[in-house]
């Protein structure tokens, strides 16, 4: 089928990228076909924070230019992409979803943000997320909530909702995403769409805001399994202005989405990550989906890591912990918010109206878990033992990865919830990270990928697919090969059935 | 276990450089009980002989060539401060009044 006369918003970025390198469409064309979009749903979606028309229009241009001009450019040139309100880039406010950066215009590009320029990819826009990416829901954004475009009462996830809305309302057919604690995967589980948590060091964090240093890690989203391979090899490999970048060759994330092969690999089923607590749909997806893997030739067995159920409770006091010191940069002194200052007021009263005024109930309440986790006669205790929780779920994984090439899991434990439900019971928000927050703690790689609609409520189920650290690409096998094998069955990509908005 | 007060959680604010109102120190003394209760589990399994974990991959020495590249503009770094005055950052006065 050509494009010509298709709905290029409809299009994943491989199919635009391919009809652009062979003259059938400009990168105007399909900017515009995607700004008009936004400007059609993004009212009722809100998955942007900041919608950058006239720079992405000239970027566009240039690309289109450029290749007129017979210059080589990358495999998505010309293809345009939304970014996390949380990555730096010069000029353009970079809010992190906080009052207390309103505003602010960075004077410079993130390495992402730098990687996707050099590539030719035409930033569309900064997305919305929970504020400094405290949340699995996007309503800690202090400038309102995303909705879920598989049904707009409900949320799309968090931190990274705006991008994997964006997705999923086909405002963007690429996004980058961040992911601390599942922010990228949970997200994608909800809204149908796929998302990829590389290794940690595998994406530099050159001018990510910092949320829990040792946690974050920022990675691809898209709406196929290949598109996100794509993105992956955009922005991933080491930089040397991240000390905790990886001094190693990319994994070949490409290559393994085009074999799309699971014969005689070993997949693991988590024990500790299904059955209880789990919504009936999404188990029943789930054990589906492993079906589809066995008859695709993988041997899946079952493996036990006994200090799963520890990790919760390590990442709540490690993030607090990292977070509290992180967000000590937020005095109003230097930049973003300032309240109070009437010449009367010391600079320790103005720091304190600052941070009252500027940041949200949820990064408050991690702030000061964080302090307590942190103060003398406590650290043992509480930062000391999760620190060493920490070291037993990276055993747990090394001894599964002796077992098995791969683990999976349901991403999430529920489908989308509605707005609200839970805003104010940070317990009940914090289990959505369950079966996502062991994979940031042991720093490997995962992906989640959607594997059906749950039949009680017809909302998105997500299945996350972990690996060893630096094996980023059998994520990108065992996915191909499993959306491939769904497409076949259903005749289309799930997100196809996402109603219209 | 102790629970947390709301001294505590006043007393936390006040390290933390937050300037609560009355009313949100009742609300999160009895939100950050139940989570610094339910997170004190990690106890349960952290023996002596495991060692702490606080990098998931770990690198040690790590150094980037000395070379002179372009930094941020002062310019810039001006455009962006709250308050700039006879080219430096203009802050509130450092000292209490005692």
């Amino acid at each position: 089928m050509g494009i010509i006369g298709a709905d290029l918003v409809r299009q994943d970025a491989a199919t635009l990228a391919r009809a652009m390198a062979e003259g059938e469409v400009s990168s105007e064309e399909v900017t515009r076909a995607h700004l008009d979009r936004i400007g059609e749903v993004d009212d009722r979606v809100h998955a942007f924070l900041q919608v950058l028309s006239t720079e992405a229009l000239d970027a566009a241009r240039d690309i289109d230019r450029r290749r007129a001009a017979g210059e080589q450019l990358g495999p998505l040139a010309g293809v345009p992409i939304a970014v996390k309100d949380v990555l730096t880039m010069t000029g353009v406010p970079t809010t992190c979803g906080s009052r207390v950066l309103e505003g602010w215009r960075p004077p410079y590009d993130s390495t992402v943000v730098e990687r996707l320029r050099a590539g030719g990819l035409v930033i569309l826009g900064k997305t919305n997320m929970d504020e400094f990416a405290m949340g699995s829901s996007t309503e800690h954004s202090a400038y309102g909530p995303t909705h879920n475009p598989w049904d707009l009462e409900r949320i799309p996830g968090g931190s990274g909702g705006g991008s994997a809305a964006a997705l999923a309302a086909f405002e963007a057919p690429l996004a980058i995403g961040t992911d601390t604690g599942g922010s990228i995967r949970q997200p994608a589980a909800v809204t149908g769409t796929v998302g990829v948590k590389p290794t940690y060091g595998g994406v530099s964090r050159y001018g990510l805001v910092a949320l829990a240093s040792s946690l974050d890690q920022a990675g691809p989203c898209a709406r196929t399994v290949k598109d996100t391979a794509l993105l992956h090899a955009a922005i991933a490999g080491h930089d040397p202005r991240d000390s905790t970048s990886i001094q190693a060759p990319v994994p070949d994330v490409v290559a393994a989405a085009d074999e799309a092969d699971v014969r005689g690999m070993r997949i693991g089923l988590v024990r500790e990550l299904r059955g209880e607590g789990y919504q009936a749909g999404v188990s029943q997806r789930f054990d589906e989906a492993v079906a589809i893997l066995t008859d695709l030739g993988a041997e899946v067995v079952e493996v036990s890591c006994p200090h799963f159920e520890y990790a919760l409770a390590a990442y709540y006091l490690i993030l607090p912990s990292e977070a509290s010191s992180n967000l000590a940069r937020f005095d109003g002194m230097r930049y973003g918010l300032r309240m109070g200052d009437d010449g009367a007021r010391s600079v320790e009263e103005v720091m304190s109206l600052t941070r009252e005024a500027g940041f949200g109930a949820e990064v408050k309440r991690r702030i000061m878990i964080g302090t307590y986790a942190l103060s003398s006669g406590y650290y043992d205790a509480y930062y000391g033992s999760a620190q060493k929780v920490r070291t037993l779920i990276t055993r747990d994984f090394e001894a599964a990865f002796a077992q098995v090439d791969v683990l999976v899991s349901p991403t999430a434990p529920t489908t989308a919830f509605r707005i609200g439900d839970k805003v104010d019971d940070p317990l009940a928000m914090y289990l959505n990270d369950i079966a996502t927050i062991p994979v940031n703690l042991a720093g490997n790689a995962a992906m989640s990928l959607p594997v059906g609609l749950a039949p009680e409520d017809g909302l998105p189920v997500g299945l996350q697919i972990m690996a060893p650290p630096m094996a980023d690409d059998r994520l990108y096998r065992v996915g191909a090969a499993l959306e491939a094998a769904l497409v076949d069955r259903w005749g289309h990509l799930l997100i196809e059935e996402v109603p219209a908005l | 276990m102790t629970s947390l007060t709301r001294a505590d959680v006043e007393h936390l604010a006040r390290l933390a450089r937050l300037q609560l109102a009355p009313e949100e120190l009742d609300h999160y003394a009895g939100q950050l009980d139940v989570i610094l209760q339910s997170v004190a589990r990690v106890s349960e399994v952290a023996a002596d002989d495991i060692p702490p974990t606080s990098h998931p991959i770990p690198m040690a020495n790590v150094f980037r060539d000395d070379v002179v590249r372009p930094g941020v503009r002062r310019d810039d770094i001006a455009a962006a401060a709250p308050a700039w005055e006879d080219d430096r950052f203009r802050v509130p006065r450092i000292l209490d009044e005692e």
